[in-house]
């Protein structure tokens, strides 16, 4: 679509977010939550709407929802009422979904993300509310019934309501990604939308600059990756301003995205939208959340993405460095642990970003996995900083032979294997004055202006080191003879 | 053996030997065969309770057996019973056999009661004749052709009958008070949230109680005393704890303070002959010392209204779950998704039933929302308001239980809102949470017994159940 066309619009762009909560039993009863268990096996009288079985409240649940609405700095509703969303579905055994309706525990607050040029944009929250997941139909398992596992069913879920303020599906991405940063640090959920712990849903609507009034709201579910959201925004952008440009009328409708075509389709008009007779929960007494109980869940939060990641800019790191060390929570508390045993922060996080993520993607593993201390990646970086051993060292041969054993001192294994670096000036000098002996011309050619045979010196100094030396007082010493 | 009212009483003779559990089951069970045509019961028990008698018999030798040792009771046919059916009196769930027993159940099994059967009821508890049971209605000891009410009809005619001790029954707009007002038993409703409703089947979340139907003042309170308390099943269940009844003569002559709503006894509904046995036994209680005072209740005609459009809204929603698709009744006629449910309960559900589904969702549709729903739930808090005020001056609230005696199960009623206006006295206390007992010491025309309704604060069961015993004991 022409740049200048799509430019006299503006899109009005909103995001519901369910994610999936990792707490061990369900929201309204003690069921396991576990992923990929055989079907119906996690299915007490209470997630199969038995008659006379009753809901009650998974207080982790209240929890979880405390700790994101706090990372978002919601305000957190004291009272919370349950509210019953009715409607008929397979997977939905009560006949109606346990959710909040007028009292979300968490109103307001904001997630920063990047807009497209990179810079960043704070994204409004409308409301937070804790609700419990369906069951799962199938349709296409048995040539002749539709079949449906409830494990699912009643595992909880978060709704993050966002306000209309993404302009484009790149905000969008960013938006998800900081979202799921989140969840992940905040440790409230695995995040994964494969799974389906994170699923999305889209309201779009174009309107020309000039226009005040909003244009008509079309919603896109079913959307399975972050990238999939971002193409189907951008796709329904251009189809609703086309449809605008050509004189037609947006039609306010359901659409799926078929990431094949990489086109939104049509999944129900307006006609079929549901009455959902909400009304409160008369099974479950609303929920205090306390001042001092917010203010320990406060106390409890694990350090966020962006204070972190705030820190780290502070400490002189780069954007870049600051921004891949934040991006995984586990990186962050690893570079963390690291930065308690040595204040060489940048070292740190070049080791980190380096020979660690290096090795790390070489044997797909996961920071987690990382057979190494953070306290000996501190040591092995005094020992650099201490001229002890070289950088290349460090990162080369040393870093090996540490990950070969994992619980020795890399000061031990630096000496076992001889690694220390020469830093013995008169050690040194005999050896710059040796390599000086075998090339008298050099130093002749060196006297008479041609200083790049310098790093001749250095390399035979280095050479009859057998690799230890320092180079930096190796070099200082090189530079002091020839210039005698 | 079936003719004992008082629980001690049935204790003492069990502990002396006068004759074993398993002698009183084989005399019960002769005599609920002998009078099958009450159809108070959908399904007897004997096996399990021939075996729970050895059981007990043995720990009555042994001196282990629990409070309720040898009470024979019947259960309403909506709360359920592990690996038993319970169908809450419906085609819908005919077939249906629970997973869990209901805390109020377990808990009287635990202390060696005796679960005989379990007993005929309204459809889903909706109805006020027990003339909505897909077993057929439930007739009345006192008089066959009539109706020992409803919902608990079942519950009331076993007692009323001897053909248990005592049974359990739900109310939730005066199901177990009614029947009880109809059969001249005692009824009681506890507090809202004193017995636990898990394994209650759902009329209406807000308003149901389970609740005991008995002969005597000391079975029904023995009954609740077990069956009261806290429990993590049911998160409405209040924390408090129970306070021990202890019935007594001693505090009969306490001068209590008893009001009673003008607007009642001027009901014109009011018979004749239970409003004059009302006003004699008012003006015998001040004899008595009491004080007794008219009070204006201007609300009295939005109980009604009120107590319906917040019931069937709540029921429309508990009971989607009976869908058709995961136990329950299922239509042999289905093509799709649609029709299994719109067969399944069309055909699954009776006409009350679904008059209630469709006021129940009618009330809660957006556009109609607050005119119904919204306001009724504001007149709920207005009339809890005031009757909270109410109780700040009086220890007690009296009035009959129902405006007159049992009708004839023929008499047909083609207009339901003149049924619903039968529980005028008695949805008063499931609107405010309040726990109220219905007394055989009434009679209306025909000398047909009728209850007297007494009324106290939420939670004051004990005051209430004292009262009660020392105006029985006169």
């Amino acid at each position: 679509m022409d740049a200048n066309l799509r430019a006299a619009y503006e899109s009005v762009i909103g995001l519901e977010i369910h994610v999936q909560l990792g707490t061990k039993s369900k929201a309204y009863s003690s069921d396991a939550t576990a992923y990929g268990a055989s079907p119906n096996s996690q299915t007490s009288p209470i997630t199969l709407g038995h008659p006379g079985a009753l809901p009650r409240v998974n207080q982790k649940v209240v929890e979880y929802a405390v700790r994101l609405g706090l990372a978002c700095q919601c305000a957190i509703r004291e009272r919370n009422e349950y509210a019953r969303k009715n409607y008929f579905y397979a997977d939905l055994p009560k006949g109606y979904q346990i959710t909040q309706d007028k009292t979300p525990i968490c109103n307001g607050g904001f997630v920063e993300i990047k807009d497209a040029d990179g810079q960043p944009k704070k994204i409004a929250l409308t409301r937070i509310h804790m609700e419990e997941d369906s069951g799962k139909s199938s349709h296409d398992l048995d040539p002749f019934n539709s079949l449906i596992d409830l494990n699912r069913a009643g595992v909880p879920l978060l709704e993050i309501v966002s306000e209309p303020e993404f302009r484009n599906g790149t905000e969008a991405y960013s938006y998800l990604t900081e979202m799921r940063k989140l969840v992940r640090y905040l440790d409230i959920s695995d995040g994964n939308m494969e799974e389906g712990s994170l699923r999305c849903d889209v309201n779009i609507s174009v309107r020309p600059k000039e226009q005040d009034a909003f244009g008509t709201k079309v919603e896109v579910k079913n959307l399975n990756s972050f990238r999939n959201v971002q193409k189907a925004i951008d796709y329904e952008i251009e189809r609703q301003i086309a449809l605008v440009e050509s004189g037609e009328r947006v039609v306010q409708q359901t659409r799926t995205f078929d990431a094949a075509q990489g086109k939104t389709q049509l999944l129900r008009a307006k006609e079929d939208a549901h009455d959902y007779r909400y009304f409160n929960e008369p099974d479950l007494p609303p929920v205090l959340v306390k001042e001092d109980y917010i203010e320990a869940v406060r106390a409890q939060l694990p350090p966020l993405p962006r204070e972190l990641f705030a820190k780290y800019r502070k400490m002189g790191l780069s954007e870049y460095d600051a921004g891949l060390i934040t991006e995984q929570k586990a990186m962050a508390l690893y570079f963390e642990s690291v930065l308690e045993h040595t204040d060489q922060y940048k070292a740190a996080a070049n080791f980190l970003m380096g020979p660690v993520k290096s090795y790390l993607n070489e044997n797909a593993l996961s920071i987690e996995d990382f057979p190494l201390p953070a306290a000996a990646i501190a040591e092995l970086l005094e020992l650099v900083e201490t001229g002890k051993v070289s950088n290349t060292v460090a990162s080369g041969d040393l870093f090996k032979h540490m990950l070969a054993a994992p619980d020795t001192a890399p000061a031990e294994l630096a000496q076992a294997h001889n690694l220390i670096q020469e830093s013995n000036e008169g050690e040194l000098m005999a050896l710059v004055q040796q390599a000086l002996a075998k090339f008298p011309d050099k130093v002749e050619a060196y006297r008479n202006g041609k200083k790049g045979v310098q790093g001749l010196f250095m390399g035979e100094v280095m050479k009859l080191s057998g690799g230890k030396a320092d180079p930096k007082i190796a070099s200082k010493l090189v530079q002091q003879e020839l210039e005698k | 053996m079936t003719d004992i009212d008082s629980l001690p009483v049935l204790q003492e003779k069990l502990q002396n030997g006068a004759f074993t559990c398993t002698e009183m089951i084989e005399a019960f069970l002769e005599r609920i065969q002998g009078h099958a045509s009450l159809n108070a019961f959908v399904e007897v028990f004997a096996h399990d309770a021939r075996s729970r008698a050895t059981v007990i018999d043995a720990k009555l030798n042994h001196g282990t057996a629990g409070k309720l040792a040898g009470l024979v009771v019947g259960i309403k046919d909506n709360m359920v019973y592990r690996h038993h059916k319970g169908s809450a009196g419906s085609k819908m769930l005919a077939e249906f056999e629970s997973l869990f027993t209901a805390t109020a159940v377990q808990r009287l099994l635990d202390e060696d009661a005796i679960v005989i059967g379990r007993l005929n009821c309204d459809e889903f508890a909706m109805g006020s004749a027990n003339k909505f049971s897909h077993y057929g209605p439930t007739h009345n000891p006192v008089d066959n052709k009539r109706t020992p009410g409803g919902s608990s009809g079942g519950s009331a005619a076993a007692v009323a009958a001897r053909l248990v001790h005592a049974s359990l029954g739900s109310d939730t707009g005066g199901s177990i008070r009614q029947p009880a007002s109809f059969t001249g038993t005692l009824g009681f409703k506890p507090s809202y949230g004193r017995i636990s409703r898990h394994g209650l089947v759902a009329f209406a979340s807000s308003f149901d109680q389970i609740g005991p139907l008995a002969r005597s003042m000391d079975t029904l309170s023995a009954l609740y005393e077990v069956m009261a308390g806290p429990d993590e099943y049911d998160s409405t269940a209040t924390q408090q704890a129970v306070a021990p009844v202890a019935l007594s003569d001693a505090d009969r002559d306490t001068p209590r303070r008893i009001a009673y709503f003008k607007e009642v006894l001027e009901n014109p509904k009011l018979d004749e002959k239970v409003k004059k046995q009302t006003q004699d036994y008012l003006a015998r209680l001040r004899e008595q010392g009491h004080e007794v005072e008219g009070v204006n209740f201007p609300l009295l005609d939005y109980l009604v209204p009120t107590y319906y459009i917040l019931s069937t809204a709540e029921a429309s929603s508990n009971l989607a779950r009976y869908d058709g698709i995961h136990y329950g009744y299922r239509s042999e006629e289905v093509e799709n998704l649609e029709t299994v449910y719109k067969r399944s309960r069309t055909e699954g559900f009776g006409p009350e039933v679904k008059r209630r589904i469709l006021l129940g969702t009618f009330v809660l549709s957006s556009g109609y929302y607050d005119a119904y729903y919204g306001k009724a739930q504001k007149a709920r808090r207005l009339i809890a308001d005031q009757t909270e005020e109410l109780f700040k001056r009086f220890d007690f609230l009296i009035s009959p239980t129902t405006p007159h005696p049992a009708f004839l199960v023929e008499a047909e009623s083609s207009d339901p809102t003149a049924m619903y206006l039968e529980d005028i006295f008695t949805v008063h206390a499931n609107l405010t949470g309040t726990p109220a007992i219905s007394l055989p010491l009434l009679r209306g025309t025909g000398k047909l017994p009728v209850g007297l309704q007494l009324t106290a604060p939420r939670f004051a069961e004990k005051a209430l159940f004292q009262f009660a015993h020392g105006l029985l004991q006169r």
